[in-house]
């Protein structure tokens, strides 16, 4: 707080990124429709994600986290057109692709992919290894399998797998060794942007550790820009350069993964940030235990979403809802304590 | 069951000497816990942390005498709760101490409680099985328990169903469940990996509170050593079946011996500190059936690993006072150290 000579960008610690923006997210809306009655008429909507912006930098991570339900998912399948934004703007590349469609929709997708949760249930377990691996460049070319396979054994060297996994099924593999064959068909079309949904969430910590040390390697190898979502916060300041909070569709908070965590400034962030338990016992931590569950998306509370639960609510903390304002350098916050 | 814990101040509660539970694969019987002894004394509570396949789940279902029939069985060992042997109890016997005196939580809250019953009933139905009771009675001390779990409204929740409960609401009334009678040992099997952070966090709060409050025993099943950092008084470490090492909780953060314990360690990211590059264990854990015959079962991802790990089986032996490893590295009766690096 004291200089203010990086005022302008954020600080740029590793010199990976740069300052040319890869993905910008204006006022993003998903709403899905709830359904009721003989008609089927929308009786009412879950905003699951509810008005967010941010900026991804070429080259940067940025880090989603929240707890189940705040939205994240949502918003990584939104902005890979994967559902229909209900409103807002996504810019990838210098192009507005909120509503491009069909043929230019598909050309676009090259460019960025995406790493799922679940690697038991993201690869159809019919398939041979090397034929998921080739499937996202067949798609996109004539080529025939044949001709991929070196390119293909390539991939699967670059993500860590032996050879012979080429003529595997994935039953034969493990959790972990699953998660590589569904890094390397992301990587296959060498796309610009990956968004990774809680990607070693279902793996053990040995694993996981693999697994987070081989996507930071690929990100220097092929200059790749991540979003990284996660619940897991330690996890998610390991991978990161930057770090936005979300909390009931909203984005409550997002900075420098230092700044956020050396100094979170949301009564939300704060409390999450206490809540983990540290690997440490000499290390005890004043906890902010919350009370009561999240609130339903269906119906949020009026103003700050975070209200009911907030132990500084304000009155105007029922009425008017906060937007982020930099209230430090890069260091963004959505909360009525910070004027 | 008679008993009286407070004849020695210091004996054990739960006593598992040389455990050995198999699971049978085409016809063939594997060891899932190998050879696993250790204690819980009143009042402690002892993690057991571990991948996933290490045995900790099965050692749990052994000691609640909850294998699956025909595929499990325990082998050899002896389980001497509050002085009386579990392993040769028939099911009626152990009924009686099941969910009374030894009860158990797990880690699904969304499948361990019955959809069709409310959860009154299901509360009810602990309280009927082990005490005499009166149906007002049951009903007035199940919305006690469900206040004392930190349920509020709990004369409206007694009559709602699972599905009308949030994760973190279902497992507190498992938590209601199991502490209904008051039970000397709590075993609880990952009880908040399905939870989100913060409402995992209300959860421990309120297991520790209950187990002060309740004076009991708790045994804390969970691969995340944040968990046990805060919760334990002592943690086992147990890879492929096997205690690795066995330690209180300060000296496992600060002193760990291990190399599996030290790899483990260094694997999770941690809040506070920067690496560029987390520690991993290559490989990983063998399956039941490709589990080498002899040596240390870790040996062949271990980077501290010398040719006798592969013939010799390490003993788990106390290194320094109340500090036990299994790893011949510490044996003093093998040759020191070698250098092979």
């Amino acid at each position: 707080m004291m200089s203010t000579e990086h005022n302008n960008t954020a600080v740029l610690k590793k010199d990976k990124s740069s300052n040319e923006v890869l993905l910008e997210v204006k006022n993003l809306k998903t709403y899905y429709p709830i359904k009721g009655g003989i008609l089927r008429k929308t009786v009412a909507v879950v905003k699951a994600v509810d008005d967010i912006s941010f900026e991804i930098k070429k080259g940067e991570t940025l880090g989603l986290v929240g707890e189940s339900g705040c939205g994240k998912s949502t918003a990584g399948r939104t902005i890979l057109r994967l559902l229909e934004p209900t409103d807002g703007q996504i810019i990838f590349d210098g192009q507005d692709i909120t509503n491009v469609r069909g043929t230019s929709l598909r050309k676009i997708r090259q460019d960025f992919q995406m790493v799922f949760q679940d690697p038991y249930a993201s690869l159809n377990p019919t398939m041979m290894v090397g034929h998921l691996v080739s499937e996202p460049i067949r798609n996109y070319n004539s080529k025939s399998e044949k001709e991929l396979k070196p390119e293909v054994m390539d991939l699967l060297a670059k993500v860590g797998l032996p050879e012979d996994a080429y003529y595997k099924y994935p039953h034969e593999f493990s959790g972990g060794q699953r998660q590589r064959i569904g890094i390397a068909r992301a990587l296959a079309l060498r796309p610009k942007l990956i968004i990774a949904d809680e990607p070693v969430s279902a793996l053990d910590v040995s694993v996981q550790s693999q697994v987070l040390n081989l996507l930071k390697e690929l990100q220097d190898e092929f200059d790749l820009t991540f979003l990284f979502i996660a619940h897991d916060l330690s996890v998610v300041k390991h991978m990161s350069d930057r770090i936005g909070v979300m909390y009931l569709g909203g984005l409550v908070e997002v900075a420098e993964k230092d700044s956020l965590y050396a100094d979170p400034l949301h009564p939300y962030t704060q409390a999450l940030i206490s809540a983990i338990p540290e690997p440490d016992p000499r290390k005890k931590k004043e906890r902010i235990i919350l009370e009561g569950d999240v609130p339903s998306p269906i119906d949020p509370p009026k103003g700050c979403t975070f209200h009911p639960r907030c132990a500084h609510a304000m009155p105007e903390c029922q009425s008017v809802k906060p937007h982020l304002k930099e209230v430090k350098p890069g260091h963004r916050v959505a909360c009525h304590l910070y004027k | 069951m008679s008993t009286n814990p407070r004849q020695h101040k210091d004996a054990p509660l739960l006593e598992v000497n040389n455990l050995e539970t198999a699971f049978s694969i085409d016809g063939t019987f594997y060891n899932a816990v190998d050879n696993v002894s250790f204690r819980v004394k009143p009042r402690q509570i002892v993690g057991i942390v571990g991948e996933s396949g290490c045995g900790k789940s099965v050692m749990s279902l052994s000691v609640m005498k909850l294998l699956p029939k025909g595929i499990g069985q325990i082998r050899n060992g002896e389980i001497i709760f509050d002085g009386v042997h579990l392993e040769k109890m028939t099911d009626s016997e152990i009924n009686k101490i099941r969910g009374k005196d030894i009860a158990m939580i797990f880690q699904e809250p969304m499948t361990s409680l019955n959809p069709v019953f409310s959860i009154g009933f299901q509360l009810q139905e602990v309280l009927f099985n082990h005490m005499k009771i009166s149906k007002r009675e049951a009903r007035l001390k199940s919305i006690a328990l469900l206040k004392s779990v930190g349920i509020s409204r709990p004369e409206k929740i007694v009559d709602e169903y699972p599905h009308q409960l949030s994760g973190g609401m279902r497992q507190r009334v498992m938590i209601a469940i199991a502490i209904a009678c008051q039970p000397k040992l709590l075993i609880a099997d990952e009880p908040t990996t399905a939870l989100d952070v913060t409402v995992q966090a209300q959860i421990l709060e309120l297991l520790k509170e209950i187990q002060e409050v309740n004076d009991m025993s708790v045994i804390l099943i969970t691969h995340d050593l944040g968990v046990v950092a805060e919760m334990c008084d002592e943690v086992i470490v147990m890879y492929a079946g096997k205690i690795a090492e066995r330690t209180d909780v300060d000296s496992l953060f600060h002193n760990l011996k291990h190399p599996y314990t030290q790899l483990l360690m260094g694997a999770i990211p941690k809040m506070d500190e920067e690496v560029e590059k987390l520690s991993t264990i290559k490989g990983i854990v063998p399956s039941l059936k490709n589990m080498p015959k002899t040596g240390c079962k870790f040996a062949a991802r271990c980077p501290k690993a010398m040719p006798e790990c592969l013939t010799v089986t390490p003993r788990l032996a106390e290194n320094e006072a109340g500090h036990e490893v299994a790893c011949l590295l510490y044996e003093t009766s093998q040759p020191k150290q070698e250098v092979n690096t």
